[in-house]
């Protein structure tokens, strides 16, 4: 169908917001990756990278782990939340959203007090006569922080595809004879699965890109790719090799993404970032 | 059950609004002495200044709030922003994006802003209260002529530790490689300020364009990473207060500000020697409301302001009027001002060519990755 008039004018402004605060940017970070400080073509960003190969597994690899962290923590717990009642679903849904209405940096700040060599784990710990734990500096800390951080997003899309499964067909199944597990396998996993597939792309992306819950939870000891980028654009002052490693990072996330989206076709309804 | 938390969260909404409002009744922010001259011909125009964080005194805990005063005493609204290192404040200015009429750099970044054309000349005839500035402070390497800055704080670099955790005597760096207080050893989250340790401990030149030099710095850093708990830089006071850590290199005039907090804290410049930094009030060359910033640096050296900013910052100030104040709480403080036979040996950093620059910088991120 060819759009109408009207149709065009509704979308210019849309479009037109996109081209300058999405493509335009993507072009420049795409320039500075392969210029050098003066502006002449030069692929030696790209080549430095190598130096940063284990940043960038460290980066993936805790990711990983609070990916699937988050999705065991969150699958049980949207489930139980979609067969609770209306009232009781609301609840649950303010209790998840609550620590969100405060900023990421509090968030994480407040973690470092708990996880602190006094903090109130250790002082806890000092109480019962049992030695501190280093809990702050470690890979355990910063995988906590993006466990935390991002759990939400993972709750919300796994329920609401969830909430949307018709009682009737778990019913069905009953009447046909499926076990408890048989139900979960058979018929709730598959009608849910678009909504794992965006919750892990949303908790994935976020964390593999992640700079603050690492410096602070890590010590400034752990360095992620977003530290990485972080810092040469803000303290080294090295746009280009800032740039070619953001340039990496979104080809990674794309990839990513493209590989999750084959676990699902589009017409399921799941929100794919 | 739902009515009664969304009460609650009304209720905590509400509650912090009121706090929010009670702030704003009486403004004590006015002069009883001015020195300086004066007008209002600019009254309504805005003043762009950009500073480090927590290096004002705004007001908080019944102190003078000094861009409030400003406003009161010229009609000139103050647009106030901070920054975290001399580092993201040029990154900020390089990009053209913004423009500020204050900005308050180091003495290393001074000399690159002015050999790169960012400043411009500070009119000091319109600036009266420039003869409170301490001789010591004027001709200094960065500007010898006093053409382009303007001193604001003096500070040196020192070691922290806690008196109850650390048992050894602490007169050197070294210290900071101890295996004794592994895991309890903090230091700088910057490039500069990490490897001037390394270097001092390695009796180099903190400013050394030998690239070997470096590379020997980079290497004694790196075998740091084992004993650190972390790389800090404002977490230090949290860190430090509620004794996470043992030990960590920080600003003199920080260190007062955490001993108020804990006793436990001492404090003493390395005999190795350390570093030594000025940060001066400067005009960047695109500003917008020049004759406004003379008058905002004049009134930054009014003697009631610098003692107002002294006392909020702890920082040693080069102001006269300050120094010689007896109502200063750190009047001959002998962190702040060592008498001369207690004065460590200083180096200032100087700025490195770019090549210099880009290779330490690819080092310290070697030093991270290690």
């Amino acid at each position: 169908m060819k759009p109408s008039l009207l149709n065009r004018i509704i979308n210019a402004p849309y479009i037109l917001w996109s081209a300058i605060f999405i493509v335009i940017p993507l072009f420049i970070v795409v320039y500075y990756a392969f210029t050098d400080a003066n502006g002449a073509l030069t692929l030696h960003n790209i080549f430095e990278l190598k130096e940063y190969k284990h940043t960038f597994l460290i980066s993936i690899w805790y990711s990983v782990i609070a990916t699937v962290i988050t999705l065991i923590i969150s699958y049980p717990f949207a489930y139980i939340m979609s067969r609770k009642s209306v009232n009781k679903q609301q609840m649950m849904m303010m209790l998840v959203m609550l620590p969100m209405w405060m900023n990421l940096l509090i968030r994480t700040y407040s973690w470092m007090n708990i996880l602190e060599k006094t903090g109130i784990i250790n002082t806890l710990l000092g109480y019962m006569g049992l030695s501190p734990l280093k809990l702050i500096g470690t890979p355990g800390a910063v995988i906590l922080g993006m466990v935390y951080n991002y759990v939400p997003y993972m709750i919300l899309p796994i329920y609401s595809v969830m909430s949307k499964i018709e009682p009737s067909l778990l019913e069905a199944a009953e009447d046909l004879g499926s076990n408890g597990f048989m139900k979960l396998k058979k018929v709730i996993f598959p009608l849910s699965l678009p909504g794992v597939v965006s919750g892990i792309t949303m908790v994935f992306v976020p964390s593999v890109s992640t700079f603050y819950i690492s410096q602070k939870l890590g010590g400034g000891k752990i360095m992620l790719i977003g530290d990485a980028i972080e810092r040469q654009i803000q303290t080294s002052y090295n746009y280009n090799l800032g740039a070619s490693l953001s340039l990496i990072l979104m080809i990674l996330i794309l990839i990513s993404m493209a590989i999750m989206n084959r676990f699902t076709s589009s017409e399921d309804g799941g929100i794919i970032v | 059950m739902k009515k009664i938390l969304s009460l609650f969260v009304s209720v905590c909404l509400i509650a912090t609004m009121c706090t929010l409002f009670t702030g704003c009744g009486a403004d004590n922010n006015k002069l009883e002495n001015v020195t300086g001259t004066y007008t209002r011909d600019y009254e309504g125009t805005t003043l762009n200044v950009f500073n480090w964080g927590e290096y004002i005194s705004n007001g908080s805990e019944g102190s003078l709030d000094v861009n409030k005063a400003f406003e009161n005493l010229t009609g000139i609204k103050v647009n106030y922003t901070t920054f975290e290192s001399n580092e993201a404040m040029y990154s900020k200015l390089k990009s053209g994006a913004v423009s500020y009429d204050i900005v308050i750099p180091s003495d290393y970044m001074i000399e690159r802003m002015i050999s790169e054309d960012m400043l411009q000349k500070v009119d000091l005839s319109k600036i009266d209260n420039y003869k409170y500035i301490a001789d010591d402070y004027k001709g200094l390497y960065f500007d010898p002529n006093d053409e382009y800055s303007v001193p604001y704080n003096v500070g040196m670099v020192g070691l922290i530790y806690n008196t109850t955790m650390v048992d050894d005597e602490v007169d050197s760096w070294s210290i900071l490689w101890d295996e004794k207080y592994k895991d309890e050893i903090l230091t700088f989250n910057n490039p500069r300020d990490a490897f001037a340790i390394a270097q001092f401990l390695l009796g180099q030149d903190i400013n050394s364009t030998d690239k070997a030099d470096w590379d020997k710095a980079a290497d004694l850093l790196k075998e740091q990473s084992d004993v650190l708990q972390a790389r800090v830089m404002d977490e230090v006071y949290n860190k430090m207060e509620s004794a996470n850590a043992a030990i960590a290199p920080y600003y003199a005039g920080d260190y007062l500000t955490m001993y108020e907090n804990n006793e436990d804290l001492a404090f003493v410049y390395p005999k190795e020697g350390t570093n030594i930094f000025v940060d001066s009030v400067c005009i960047p060359s695109n500003a917008k409301n020049y004759e406004a910033a003379l008058m905002y640096i004049n009134f930054l050296l009014e003697p009631e302001i610098a003692l107002a900013n002294a006392e909020y910052i702890c920082y040693a100030s080069p102001n006269t009027s300050v120094i010689n104040n007896d109502d200063y709480t750190f009047k001959g403080n002998e962190i702040l001002y060592p008498t001369e036979d207690k004065k460590p040996k200083t180096e200032y950093f100087h700025d490195l060519d770019s090549d210099i620059r880009s290779y330490y910088e690819s080092l310290w991120e070697e030093v991270l990755r290690s």
